[in-house]
């Protein structure tokens, strides 16, 4: 087989046994490293064992059960998808969702794990095992290319010790990569499967499977052992041996797959994209009153990265598009959930998705987009959230707790019945505070007494209704909070809107000038000169239409920038926002 | 390619640099040897207190420098005397020749971890950095015009205990310089004297593309400790360093800027970069396709 074919194949990389309990595994396949973990939800990860960002070794990192954190910079990459979620050195960004590290496809089958090179890895078939018991054994590292290997094994012969005697052995080579025996002795016949993983051009892994065995043979498995690891050591003295008359092949040359042209340019961002991915809905159940969790798992393939305060934009059968928070914790990357509370003013899609979405419908979502990123170099992170607001603060509480960062969450109900997501608020006690049936009034007084004692490098992150945000900042702004220790996340805009002034904008980059009739936005005006801007809400709350502002002085109408950024005017939401000069100049 | 074999260097900017190989203090009468640019040298004090340097093969004489502690060589022709490092001779500082340690990694790649910040919580942690104060603050990064030196200022990163008689954490100032492509300086602010700067310099020595000797020089105005401990405390600082540079891959400072994926924080990282290529140097480096 040539080598461009075998690196088609699936290969045996490491055995299941050596996926330790939060352990990264460094296995090797064509000369080229991958870094093995198993996360805690089971999920096993093979990728290229090289952090994206200075190239240090993943296997020396940090399997903390949902992530893998680079031991040199801190940069944390998700299960499954392998994207970045975590840029220590940027801890007010979220990282570009593309910081992907390269993946290989991952099998674990009968106690072995399989990987393969190609990116689009044939049917894997199953090793026929004979019925009985298995019994992996040790992986024996041979000196030696896989086809000399290959040939010592055909004539490999256990030795017989003085409780079983082997009588006959007949070797069968399936391919450049395995091989397979049937055993028989005086009083059972059971299978050996070989597996040749070659690890560099003259470096050959044997990886041995045991199958067949009556429980009998099983008990005696010491002796099995003893047998096997005789007659390998045996096969790799004869194949070392044999590469002494011959010279030994170069190395494989290893390409590193270069980052992409963007990334290797852009500082860390919010990648903007619109790409749509397809979702089943995987489960809907009611959580508390008049609330729903729905559970999104994707049709094929995986789930973009997310980071925690993400929302995606759902698009409902109905045609309406609506955001909703992640509640994932790191690591969570087979399914996104979400929190849908019935509104009783909703213009329909929170009453569709209570009243018609089923378990097994077709949703399109958008790419996570995170206008409200957890930073995790606070020194301690007070969370607020008040009703449905819960659900970003479910993220970033869970990311906090997993990493024992201190927090504290305020959840603010109307009642008991009103508490979503109990299970998940569990486990974060004792640092959950719940506040229920308070009034106005003694909603401040209570946010008065929580964010009293403001101490540098502390933060606080809010969502929650408008006039619980509001106050929220205000009280946090008479107690010192500065600005940018003070996050939020408004679910709508409810300020009074005026579209009634025309203006005029400069596009620097595109060099075009265009007005801004009474009535259209700056967003529709730009969409209609096709100027493809990523939006979400449209309301100006969520902060993805944000552009920067060069020349001019914005009305802002939007509840997205804090006010130090409003009075700064180098940035603006072109959904709502408008001029009070008769003309901006933005850069784009 | 072997870690221990030759690799001998044609690389004319590399070769006609004056490169650090030895403590002057660690030097006697002594032949000792050592490695440099994939060529064996011995090295002594000869009779008239004259430090002589030659190749081991052809026992040919070298140029020698003494600067800043080190015996300095060249194997090519040295081209420019050795860049300045006016406060060495500041007769109020403590010089230490503080650790020479052999690191199997290139010379640029221990030159850009000597000019990072943000590994400071996760491998200096508890002495140059703590978590969660992870962040990198935006710094300015040049190249100096009447030296060509990189040269990044304004870089300030939180360091949990600044000195030693100091309560807690606090930002310190740092100014970095790399005025050859194998060494670099870093001036950072002084907890004795606010209008001063401690040095504390990184002098590489490539033994050969892979493999090299990290040589520092510590030039500190402090009364309190002592040479001992300003070498224990560097020691600690590479000894951290050293698992971290030896499991980078690839070994050799890749110069494509599609090799990596480089954040705000690493300004002077591709600022370095970019000098590198510019001076056409290819030896400890993989060129960028042209």
């Amino acid at each position: 087989m040539t080598l461009s074919n075998a690196q088609k194949q699936w290969h045996p990389i490491a055995a299941s046994t050596d996926l330790v309990y939060r352990h990264v595994f460094h296995a090797q396949l064509f000369g080229r490293e991958l870094a093995v973990w198993r996360a805690d939800d089971g999920h096993v990860n093979a990728w290229e064992n090289r952090c994206l960002h200075r190239g240090v070794r993943l296997s020396i990192g940090v399997n903390d059960g949902r992530e893998l954190v680079c031991q040199y910079h801190g940069w944390r990459y998700a299960n499954r998808t392998a994207g970045c979620t975590y840029i220590p050195a940027h801890p007010a960004d979220a990282p570009a969702r593309t910081i992907c590290n390269n993946q290989y496809p991952v099998k674990e089958i009968d106690g072995l794990i399989w990987s393969c090179k190609a990116d689009d890895p044939p049917e894997f078939s199953t090793p026929a095992f004979r019925p009985g018991v298995q019994l992996v054994l040790r992986a024996l590292p041979i000196n030696a290319p896989a086809d000399i290997v290959a040939l010592q094994l055909l004539s490999y012969l256990p030795l017989a010790t003085t409780e079983e005697q082997t009588s006959s052995i007949k070797t069968v080579q399936h391919g450049a990569y395995t091989l397979c025996s049937e055993v028989t002795t005086d009083d059972t016949t059971y299978q050996l499967n070989f597996f040749l993983q070659p690890t560099d051009s003259n470096r050959t892994v044997v990886r041995s499977v045991l199958s067949g065995l009556t429980n009998n043979t099983a008990n005696n498995e010491i002796n099995l052992l003893k047998t096997h690891s005789q007659a390998l050591g045996l096969v790799r003295e004869s194949a070392e041996q044999q590469m002494q008359q011959i010279d030994t092949p170069a190395a494989w040359e290893v390409l590193i797959k270069p980052v992409s042209e963007t990334l290797s340019r852009m500082p860390v961002g919010s990648v903007k994209s619109q790409s749509l991915t397809r979702v089943q809905v995987a489960d809907i159940q009611d959580t508390a009153t008049d609330i729903k969790s729905i559970t999104l798992t994707p049709l094929e393939g995986q789930l973009p990265t997310f980071h925690s305060g993400a929302h995606i934009d759902v698009h409902l059968p109905n045609g309406m598009i609506k955001q909703y928070s992640l509640t994932n914790g790191p690591g969570q990357t087979d399914r996104y959930i979400i929190g849908v509370k019935k509104e009783p003013t909703s213009e329909g899609s929170s009453s569709f998705i209570h009243q018609s979405l089923r378990t097994g419908d077709v949703l399109a979502i958008s790419t996570p987009r995170n206008n409200f990123p957890l930073r995790r170099d606070a020194v301690s992170t007070l969370l607020i959230a008040g009703g449905i607001g819960i659900t970003p603060l479910l993220s970033m509480a869970q990311a906090l707790n997993h990493s024992s960062l201190p927090f504290t969450l305020h959840y603010f109900i109307q009642g008991e019945s009103h508490r979503a997501f109990n299970d998940l608020l569990r486990t974060f006690k004792p640092s959950l505070t719940v506040h229920t049936a308070l009034d106005p009034q003694q909603t401040r007084s209570t946010l008065q007494d929580i964010l009293k004692n403001y101490q540098s490098a502390h933060h606080v992150y809010v969502c929650g209704p408008g006039p619980m945000l509001d106050a929220t900042r205000e009280i946090a702004q008479q107690n010192n909070w500065p600005d940018e220790a003070i996050h939020f996340e408004y679910f709508k805009n409810s300020q009074q809107q005026d579209n009634s002034v025309p203006f005029t904008v400069s596009l620097a980059r595109s060099g075009l000038t265009l007005q801004v009739p009474s009535g259209q936005s700056l967003l529709e005006v730009l969409r209609e000169n096709n100027i493809d801007l990523p939006s979400s809400c449209e309301q100006g709350a969520c902060g993805t239409c944000k552009v920067a502002v060069t020349d001019g002085t914005p009305l802002h109408q939007d509840v997205y920038l804090n006010q130090a950024e409003q009075l700064r005017g180098d940035c603006m939401m072109t959904c709502v926002s408008r001029a009070k000069t008769a003309s901006l100049t933005l850069d784009i | 390619m072997s870690a221990t074999s030759g690799n001998y260097c044609n690389d004319p900017v590399i070769l006609n640099h004056w490169h650090a190989i030895a403590a002057i203090e660690d030097t006697g009468a002594t032949l000792c040897q050592t490695r440099l640019l994939g060529e064996l040298l011995t090295y002594h004090i000869e009779a008239e207190s004259a430090i002589v340097v030659r190749t081991s093969a052809l026992q040919h004489q070298l140029p020698v420098t003494c600067a800043y502690g080190y015996i300095w060589t060249c194997l090519g022709q040295p081209t420019a005397p050795l860049f300045a490092l006016p406060e060495y001779l500041e007769p109020d500082r403590t010089n230490v020749c503080a650790a020479s340690v052999g690191v199997r990694v290139s010379a640029p790649r221990a030159v850009e971890n000597f000019l990072d910040m943000g590994h400071f919580p996760y491998v200096h942690t508890g002495i140059l950095g703590e978590q969660p104060h992870t962040e990198v603050r935006e710094y300015d990064v040049e190249i100096t015009e009447d030296t060509n030196e990189v040269m990044a200022t304004r870089c300030r990163f939180y360091q949990p205990q600044a000195a030693a008689g100091a309560e807690g954490g606090m930002l310190v100032e740092y100014v970095y310089r790399v005025p050859h492509p194998y060494c670099s300086v870093l001036y950072k602010s002084c907890p004795d004297d606010e209008s001063r700067m401690d040095v504390i310099a990184l002098f590489v020595q490539p033994m050969d593309e892979i493999n090299i000797r990290a040589h520092a020089l510590v030039s500190v105005i402090d009364k309190t400790s002592a040479p001992l401990a300003i070498k224990m405390f560097q020691q600690t600082i590479f000894g951290q360093d050293k698992p971290i540079l030896e499991n980078q891959i690839p070994k050799r400072l890749p110069l494509d800027p599609r090799a990596e994926t480089p954040i705000r924080a690493d300004k002077s990282a591709i600022v370095y970069r970019r000098w590198l290529s510019k001076q056409g140097i290819s030896y400890g480096v993989i060129p960028a396709a042209a």
